[in-house]
């Protein structure tokens, strides 16, 4: 009800290339298709060598952090471009999930670290006893499972007691709002549990390596792009598929589709808890590149900020959440240190402008360019 | 009637006071094309949105092959095999037309099925484009299609699901005669093989294609019958005269 | 036992605040089809008005609370949010964009620390468990539901108003300016908002971000009240202001909003459209 629909354009070209019709009336498609495809693919490529063999070798281990820091970001993005550009369902909550990813990870690091001992935080607390929902954290693989269940799991309780209602649109929005607005007061009050409004940090040990060093940084500076790419071609490949169609038909009519025999919660939830995963695969990520994770990290206003992020990139192409993200984590860190005062005027401004003169964010005015150029050849 | 596939009795549909429907008994057999026609605020549309899941009776049954539809889900009664179009019709627009017809007619497969790309056109997609008369367009996106065009991409999205009982909104509304023509050609052929109730305004679309009539008024039956049967009823004319002269003395002429 | 009533009062008057604020909302919303997150600062505006006039009168401050916030709400309406109407999530963070500015615009003036407004010397004290301060904002909103309520069944503005939310294009055909009515509803709904923030600063300091705390649990009374329906706004502000009061007496202030956010959840399986609702055939 809410999604706009708005002409024939409001996908990128990179998600359009499909809708081939093999054996007859395909005469009227498929010219200058192969050449897109194939532009696609050397497009993603050529990002893959840049980000995967020149960053690493161009950026010192500082900015080479901070791009580490933004593809983290960027993940949570392709989640919200998925969830919201293709299905429709804005959701302002991925904080939460960026959270219960980046805690499980935090918890068993802290653990780690502590050797047997209690956490520091704890310590400085006047905890005299691990807490019990912290015991199985200590384990590995049970905190490397959490990262994607836990959120995975909320997703998929959430969205099915809502998407059941027919709870849709702002309505959805404003609680997935209220509940990132929940968890962080409920983290900041949890102060022996969570570590307070500091959250988790001071990690030393990622795995058996010092994760200070730059050897170890730059590693997971391409465990992050490798898993961004890995979840982007995924997430394309979900929107190309009969499935992302659907999630289409949902998006611009949910009503209808029940007439076409679809039940569109199954749909909205099952994409919800994909996009929850992407979110809590991310801040698992994130913990070892910045070092810490805090309510601060995670609450409305993080959770606002990617959204926007998404929208400034182009929310109805996937390629442009991601960019979004990037671009806006840039933007971040330049003007806040060099015009930190005027720093939040320019982000509302941007939003603003972004908003009324470009819905379709940079991935629309670049498709918009690519198709002016083509008609005039 | 040989062999009943619905079965409507003592429906009653209110909102707030306004009875819409007010104890309505129906039945329809198995490969009928039934009509139902009647003025404004009759009924006829609360009575598909009521088989259909759309709207929840005050009372009364609607049976449709033994299953009880009243509290079913529209989706739940979709699969049982009752399909419908509106009035406005709506298609997915930013889908091409194959996509809006592979997308109604794979909702019997498993979801996780789904999430393999569409390699081929099945069969029943490519009879429906050639149906619809709309597989020239099959790569267009649904948006650019004209009113009629919908309107037949909408039956053709209902042919592929292969419903047992089909429910036409007003198929002809707003259309110009060469589009009604077509429609109702295309009606015809439906009809061969389904089952089929159109709520039709159109008094000449009606004579010319109807068969099997029921005349709702006011929340009611009012008769039942052929074409012809329905027209001599002094009832029938009282009501169409009585509410606006000119229009109604066509249709019941 | 006295904890337990202590909390009525205190539940009551942050329901009150919550519905002060909810009207707004649930009418922009409701009748544009606009989700305003700026309306938070419109709050926010009006508690720094009542700083300002600190000395002349607190009883002068509210009039001008509403002058102010309304007129902030109007300037808005005007010149951003009027091109989006029925795409609430697009409003939702084109209003974003706003409120960020807003929210630096009052750290540049007031300077980003909290600051305190003295609470007249007439609202000090109380009676028994009921302190005056809270005894007042409830009788603040009491009397805006009532003029709201005169306002909407009372007069032609009002009924025009109502026109327009039920169904906009028909309104627009009998001939309603509905320009100009959407105009009054943004204009009272953010004066309102504005008068809440006058409210706020007898319970507490006044900051650049203090719409952030009330605007996500107004949304909330606005999803459980049901759009556009007054007398759900009032249940859901009391319902929600006492859980919320409640659940911190009871459990951990941490806890407290866990615990709305799951009877909010709860609440939405029995009634998903809210309290009230209108019955509409229409397939949206």
């Amino acid at each position: 009800m809410t999604a706009p629909v708005e002409g024939a354009d409001t996908r990128a070209p990179i998600e359009s290339a499909d809708a081939a019709v093999p054996d007859k009336g395909a005469g009227a498609t498929a010219p200058g298709r192969p050449v897109r495809r194939w532009q696609g693919a050397a497009a993603f490529t050529a990002v893959a060598v840049l980000a995967l063999v020149v960053a690493p070798l161009l950026l010192e281990p500082f900015r080479l952090g901070l791009l580490a820091k933004y593809l983290c970001y960027a993940i949570v993005a392709l989640g919200i471009g998925l969830a919201w550009g293709q299905g429709g369902m804005l959701t302002l909550g991925q904080g939460v999930f960026f959270g219960l990813g980046g805690y499980a990870m935090g918890m068993y690091l802290k653990l780690n670290d502590a050797g047997g001992d209690l956490p520091d935080f704890m310590v400085w607390s006047g905890v005299e006893e691990l807490p019990a929902l912290w015991k199985p954290f200590g384990n590995p693989v049970f905190a490397l499972t959490m990262v994607v269940v836990l959120p995975v799991a909320v997703a998929l309780l959430l969205g099915t007691l809502v998407f059941r209602q027919r709870v849709r649109g702002a309505y959805f929005a404003i609680l997935t709002q209220a509940l990132a607005a929940a968890l962080v007061i409920l983290l900041v009050g949890q102060q022996g549990l969570t570590g307070g409004t500091n959250g988790l940090t001071n990690f030393f040990d990622f795995f058996g390596r010092d994760v200070a060093a730059d050897e170890t940084q730059r590693g997971l500076y391409l465990l992050v792009a490798v898993v961004l790419g890995v979840l982007y071609l995924g997430a394309r490949q979900l929107v190309r598929s009969r499935f992302g169609r659907l999630l289409l038909a949902v998006r611009d009519g949910e009503d209808r589709v029940r007439f076409l025999g679809y039940n569109p919660a199954t749909v909205k939830t099952l994409t919800f808890a994909v996009s929850a995963g992407m979110a809590g695969i991310a801040g698992a990520l994130f913990v070892p590149v910045v070092g810490i994770i805090s309510p601060a990290l995670l609450g409305v206003v993080p959770s606002l900020e990617l959204v926007v992020a998404v929208a400034v990139g182009g929310r109805f192409a996937l390629a442009g959440a991601v960019l979004g993200a990037v671009v806006m984590g840039y933007a971040r860190t330049y003007f806040s240190e060099e015009l930190p005062d005027a720093w939040l005027y320019l982000q509302g401004a941007l939003f603003v402008l972004v908003m009324t003169l470009a819905p379709k964010g940079i991935a629309g005015l670049a498709a918009g360019l690519v198709r002016r150029r083509e008609a005039r050849a | 009637m040989t062999d009943t596939l619905l079965e409507i009795r003592s429906l009653e549909v209110a909102f707030g006071g306004f009875r819409a429907i007010d104890g309505v008994d129906l039945t329809v057999g198995r490969g009928e094309l039934r009509f139902l026609i009647g003025p404004n605020g009759a009924g006829k549309t609360t009575l598909i949105d009521v088989i259909t899941g759309l709207t929840k009776p005050t009372g009364g049954s609607v049976r449709f092959e033994g299953h009880d539809l009243v509290g079913r889900r529209e989706h739940e009664i979709v699969r049982l095999g009752v399909g419908r179009t509106f009035q406005t019709s709506v298609v997915f627009e930013e889908l091409t037309v194959l996509e809006n017809l592979d997308l109604a007619a794979s909702f019997r497969r498993p979801l996780w099925s789904l999430l393999r790309r569409r390699r081929v056109v099945s069969e029943e997609v490519t009879a429906a484009l050639e149906t619809t008369g709309l597989a020239a367009l099959a790569g267009s996106k649904a948006g650019v299609l004209s009113h009629g065009q919908r309107q037949w991409l909408e039956i053709g999205m209902l042919i592929v699901q292969r419903p047992r009982l089909l429910l036409l909104d007003e198929p002809v509304a707003g259309m110009s005669s060469g589009e009604r023509e077509r429609t109702g050609e295309l009606l015809t052929e439906v009809a061969r093989d389904h089952t089929v109730i159109v709520v039709e305004h159109d008094m000449d679309f009606l004579r010319r294609y109807a068969s099997q009539v029921t005349v709702l008024h006011e929340g009611k039956v009012l008769t039942e019958g052929s074409v012809d049967q329905v027209r001599a009823d002094p009832r029938v004319q009282e009501i169409y005269l009585g509410r606006a002269r000119e229009g109604a003395e066509d249709a019941v002429r | 036992m006295e904890g337990v009533l202590n909390q009525l009062p205190i539940g009551l008057s942050i329901g009150a605040v919550l519905l002060l604020i909810a009207l707004g909302l649930t009418f922009t919303f409701g009748q544009m089809g606009v989700i305003n997150m700026a309306h938070g600062e419109f709050i926010m505006a009006g508690a720094y008005t009542a700083y300002l006039l600190q000395g002349v009168g607190f009883l002068i401050a509210l009039p001008a609370a509403f002058v102010v916030a309304g007129v902030m709400g109007l300037i808005l309406e005007r010149t951003l949010i009027r091109r989006f109407y029925g795409r609430p999530l697009d409003t939702l963070l084109l209003t974003w964009g706003v409120s960020l500015m807003l929210q630096q615009l009052a750290r540049d003036l007031f300077g980003a620390p909290n600051v305190q407004v003295a609470s007249p010397a007439w609202l000090r004290g109380g009676i028994g468990i009921l302190p005056y301060n809270r005894l007042f904002i409830m009788a603040l909103a009491a009397a805006s539901v009532l003029a709201i309520w005169a306002y909407m069944n009372r007069t032609g503005q009002g009924r025009r108003m109502r026109a327009v939310m039920q169904n906009r294009r028909l309104a627009a055909t009998s001939g309603i300016d509905t320009g100009r009515v959407d105009q009054r509803t943004f204009f009272i709904g953010s004066g309102l908002a504005g008068v809440a923030g006058v409210a706020l600063t007898l319970i507490g300091p006044v900051g650049p971000t203090l719409g952030t705390y009330y605007i996500v649990d107004a949304f909330l009374v606005v999803v459980a009240g049901g759009l556009g329906q007054l007398r759900g706004a009032v249940l859901a502000a009391a319902g929600l202001g006492l859980l919320n009061s409640y659940a911190e007496f009871w459990s951990d202030a941490s806890l407290a909003k866990v615990v709305v956010f799951v009877a909010i959840i709860g609440f939405l399986q029995i009634r998903p459209q809210g309290l009230f609702f209108v019955r509409s055939r229409a397939l949206t």
